[in-house]
C-alpha cells in the first residue's frame, strides 16, 4: 500500500485514539488501514486493494458462516476479542467438516479506543489467522461516537469448503448413538467472567479459545461415522446438546461424572452461582457419532492436542429430554438455558 | 474442589439412601418440608428423589425471596423507575418477575426506565455517588440472609451523607412465614430448616416449632449430603415420636446466629406491623422497614410510594405451591402457558422457585419432586 507514504506524520500508536475521521471514508481512514490493519493482515487477496477480494475456484461444496464478537473486557487470560473473532468463525465453519479457507474482518470501532489496544486486537487476529492457515482477504472499518459501542466490535465471515461424502448435521443424531466430548468446560467464560469481577485464585483460570479445523480434520479422518459436530460456545454444554436433541428429534443421557471441569472453573462458578454446564467454550467441541465406532474416534481425539480430555459423556436416546445421571446418582433434566447467564462473553 | 466435593460424594449419598430406606417405616409417609427455595434447588438439581424411598415426600417451601415478593411490591418498583424517574437496582431474578399490565423490570426497561442489575448493595452504592444528580433507589428483597448486607448499606449511605439513596424494602423473616405454614392446612411432619437464614439467625428461633407444634426441625447445608442427612436425621425424631431443632450443618449455624449480623440488622430496620406475601396473604409482624431515624433512606416514604395490592393471575397456582398444597404439576398452565421462559408466576421465575427448578431439572418425571 503506498498511500500511508503521502503521510508525513505516522499514526501516534502510544497513546493516539480513534476518531471520528478514522471511519469517514477519507484520508484519515485509508491511513488507519494502511498502516495499522493491511500490513498484519498482508496477504495476496488483501493486497488487490479491490473493494471485493478475487479467490481462485474451489471444488466441492462451499460452507459459509458469519459471527460477531463483543466480548467484554476486550483482553482475557488465553485471549482477547481479536484471536476469538478468527477462532469462533473458523470453528463454524469446521463444525461442518468443512477445510476453512478465507476470513472477512469488519471492525466496529468507538471513537476513543486508544490506537495500542486496536493494534494489539489487530495482531492477535493476524497471528490467530496465521497459525490457523486462514487469510483474512477482505474487511470495513466503521467508527461510532464515543458510548455508541463498547471500544471494539468485530464480526469475522470465513468461506470454506467440504469433500464430498462428508454431511453432518445437527438433525442427523440417532438413538443409540454415542456422544464425545473433546475437553473441560467453561474455561472460556469463566476466564472473561472472572476476569470482570476481579476474581483471582491460586491457579489462574485461562480461555480456552482455539480454532479446531485440525483437529476436525483429524477426526474425519479417522473413518469414523460420524453424525454432528458443534462447539459449546454461548450457552455452553447444556444448549449445544438440546440444539442438537431438539433439530435430531432425540433425547440424551448424559453421565456428570464424565464431563471434566478445571478445579479453578468449577470452583469460580460455585462462587458465583453458575453452572459451567452453561458457561461458554471456545476451544471444545462435541461429536456424536455411531456408537460402534466411538472408542476409535475417542482414541483419534485424545491423540490430538487439542482433545487429550476427551471423552465420551453420553448417549443419544429415543426418549424425550436431555437428561444426566448425577453424580449423586439421581436423575435430572440439562435444559436450554433460560435467559441470559453471561451477557457479553463472545 | 475442596470442603465442597465432600459433599457431593456419590457413593456416600448412596450410603445415606440406603440409610434412610432400613429407616423408614413404610406403612406411613413422611412429608417433609424444605423451606427453602436453596434446598429445592439441590434436591432437583442432583436428582435427590431417585435416592429416596416413595413414602418420604419433599413438600417444598416458600423460603424463595423472589417467589413471596407479591405483584404489588414489584409495580410499586416499576411505577418508581417509570414515573418518578429513578435509577432502580435490583438483584437480577427480580427483573423477571411478572407485574401488573404485562410488565416485568426487565421489560420497563426496554421501554426506557433506567434499571440496573446488582449483584450487591455495594454497587448500589456506587451508582448513588457516580450519579449525585439523579436519585438510586434499591429495590431490597430477601429474608435474613440478604437483610444485614441492606442494613450495612444504609449504615453507609448514611456516613457519607449520601442523599440521594434509598431503598425499597421487602425484607421478609423466615420464622413468621414458618408460623403461617404450621397454621394453614397442610399436613407436614418436619422441617428442613434453612441452611444461610440460620447462619445469620441461629437456630433458636426454630424452637417454638418443636416444642409449641411437635415439628421437628433440623437444619440443613444447601449441599445434597446435607439435604439426605438431614433427611435421615428427621426419619429418626419421627419414628422415635420426638421433635426436637437438630442442626446438621454445624459447620456453619451456631444457636445464637451471627449476632453481629442481628445487631446490624436490629439498628437499621424494626419490624412491619403487616406485609403482604405472595401466597401466605397478610402475615403480622413477619417483614422489616426502615427505623423512623432511617426514614431518609425508605423510599416509600421518601416518593410517596404506598403499596397497592394486585390479585396474581386466575390460572396461577404460585399462591397453593408456596403454601405447601400444590405441587407445581398440578397447576394447570405449568409447562404450557407458564414455563421459564414465559413465567407467569413468580415461582417460574427463580431458579429457586418450585416450578422453575421443577420444570428445568425434573419435568420427565410425571408428578412433581
Amino acid at each position: 500500500m503506498n498511500i500511508a507514504k503521502q503521510y508525513a506524520r505516522p499514526l501516534d500508536l502510544k497513546n493516539g485514539r480513534i476518531e471520528m475521521s478514522h471511519g469517514a471514508g477519507g484520508r484519515a481512514m485509508v491511513h488507519l488501514i494502511a498502516e495499522l490493519i493491511a500490513p498484519a493482515f498482508d496477504n495476496v487477496f488483501l493486497a488487490q486493494g479491490n473493494d471485493g477480494a478475487v479467490m481462485p475456484a474451489v471444488s466441492g461444496r462451499l460452507v459459509m458462516s458469519t459471527d460477531s464478537h463483543v466480548v467484554s473486557p476486550l483482553f482475557f487470560a488465553g485471549g482477547d476479542i481479536g484471536c476469538l473473532s478468527v477462532h469462533g468463525t473458523i470453528n463454524d465453519v469446521a463444525m461442518m467438516g468443512a477445510q476453512p479457507l478465507y476470513l472477512s474482518a469488519a471492525f466496529i470501532l468507538e471513537e476513543g479506543l486508544l490506537l495500542a489496544d486496536l493494534q494489539r486486537i489487530v495482531e492477535s487476529m493476524a497471528q490467530a489467522a496465521r497459525e490457523a492457515g486462514v487469510p483474512i482477504v477482505t474487511g470495513d472499518t466503521k467508527v461510532v461516537e464515543r458510548g455508541k459501542g463498547d471500544g471494539i466490535f468485530i464480526t469475522t465471515t470465513a468461506v470454506g469448503v467440504v469433500s464430498d461424502g462428508i454431511n453432518l448435521s445437527g438433525d442427523r443424531a440417532l438413538a443409540g448413538d454415542k456422544i464425545l466430548l473433546s475437553g473441560t468446560i467453561g474455561d472460556h467464560g469463566m476466564a472473561v467472567l472472572s476476569q470482570r469481577e476481579n476474581l483471582s485464585f491460586d491457579a489462574p483460570i485461562v480461555s480456552d479459545t482455539a480454532a479446531l479445523h485440525t483437529l476436525v480434520q483429524a477426526m474425519l479422518a479417522s473413518g469414523a461415522s460420524l453424525r454432528v459436530l458443534r462447539d459449546p460456545t454461548r450457552g455452553g454444554l447444556a444448549t449445544t446438546l438440546n440444539e442438537i436433541a431438539s433439530q435430531s428429534g432425540v433425547g440424551m443421557l448424559l453421565d456428570e461424572a464424565a464431563i471434566a471441569v478445571n478445579a479453578p472453573v468449577a470452583a469460580a462458578c460455585e462462587f458465583l452461582g453458575l453452572d459451567p454446564l452453561y458457561v461458554a467454550n471456545e476451544g471444545k467441541l462435541v461429536a456424536i457419532c455411531a456408537a460402534e465406532d466411538a472408542e476409535k474416534l475417542l482414541l483419534v481425539m485424545r491423540a490430538h492436542p487439542q482433545a487429550r480430555q476427551a471423552a465420551i459423556i453420553g448417549e443419544v436416546r429415543a426418549e424425550r429430554f436431555v437428561q444426566m445421571t448425577t453424580k449423586l446418582g439421581g436423575r435430572r433434566i440439562v435444559d436450554w438455558l433460560a435467559g441470559e447467564q453471561l451477557p457479553r462473553i463472545c | 474442589m475442596k470442603y465442597v466435593d465432600e459433599f457431593r460424594d456419590g457413593a456416600l449419598a448412596v450410603r445415606i439412601a440406603d440409610n434412610i430406606a432400613a429407616t423408614i417405616n413404610p406403612a406411613r409417609d413422611y412429608r417433609l418440608m424444605e423451606f427453602c427455595g436453596g434446598h429445592t434447588h439441590a434436591i432437583s438439581r442432583y436428582g435427590l428423589a431417585d435416592l429416596l424411598p416413595s413414602c418420604v415426600q419433599l413438600i417444598h417451601g416458600p423460603g424463595c425471596p423472589v417467589c413471596v415478593l407479591p405483584i404489588g411490591r414489584v409495580d410499586q418498583a416499576i411505577r418508581l423507575a417509570c414515573e418518578a424517574g429513578v435509577i432502580l437496582c435490583t438483584y437480577a431474578d427480580t427483573m423477571r418477575v411478572p407485574a401488573s399490565d404485562h410488565l416485568t423490570l426487565m421489560r420497563a426497561r426496554a421501554q426506557g426506565a433506567d434499571v440496573r442489575m446488582i449483584y450487591s448493595t455495594q454497587d448500589a452504592l456506587k451508582i448513588a455517588r457516580e450519579h449525585p444528580d439523579r436519585e438510586v433507589v434499591f429495590l431490597a428483597i430477601g429474608f435474613e440472609t440478604t437483610t444485614p448486607a441492606t442494613a450495612v448499606a444504609i449504615i453507609e449511605a448514611a456516613s457519607y451523607g449520601l442523599k440521594n439513596f434509598s431503598i425499597l424494602c421487602n425484607h421478609v423473616l423466615t420464622p413468621a412465614a414458618m408460623h403461617a405454614i404450621v397454621a394453614g392446612g397442610v399436613a407436614l411432619d418436619g422441617f428442613i430448616g434453612p441452611a444461610h437464614v440460620s447462619t445469620v439467625i441461629g437456630s433458636q428461633p426454630y424452637e417454638v416449632f418443636a416444642d409449641a407444634y411437635a415439628k421437628p426441625v433440623v437444619i440443613a447445608g444447601f449441599e445434597p449430603l446435607d439435604v439426605m442427612q438431614a433427611i435421615l436425621m428427621l426419619v429418626r425424631q419421627i419414628n422415635e415420636g420426638r421433635a426436637v431443632v437438630e442442626n446438621e450443618f454445624t459447620r456453619a449455624v451456631s444457636r445464637a446466629g451471627n449476632l453481629k449480623a442481628q445487631a446490624l440488622v436490629a439498628q437499621v430496620f424494626e419490624l412491619r406491623d403487616t406485609f403482604d406475601w405472595r401466597g401466605l396473604g397478610v402475615l403480622p409482624h413477619s417483614a422489616l422497614k426502615l427505623r423512623a431515624e432511617f426514614s431518609a433512606y425508605d423510599a416509600e416514604v421518601k416518593f410517596a410510594a404506598p403499596y397497592r395490592p394486585v390479585p396474581d393471575h386466575k390460572a396461577c397456582e404460585c399462591a397453593a405451591i408456596l403454601r405447601g398444597e400444590k405441587t407445581p404439576s398440578q397447576c394447570r398452565i405449568f409447562g404450557s402457558v407458564c414455563t421459564p421462559e414465559n413465567p407467569v408466576g413468580s415461582c417460574m421465575v427463580s431458579s429457586e422457585g418450585a416450578c422453575a427448578a421443577h420444570y428445568s431439572y425434573g419435568r420427565f418425571r410425571g408428578e412433581a419432586t
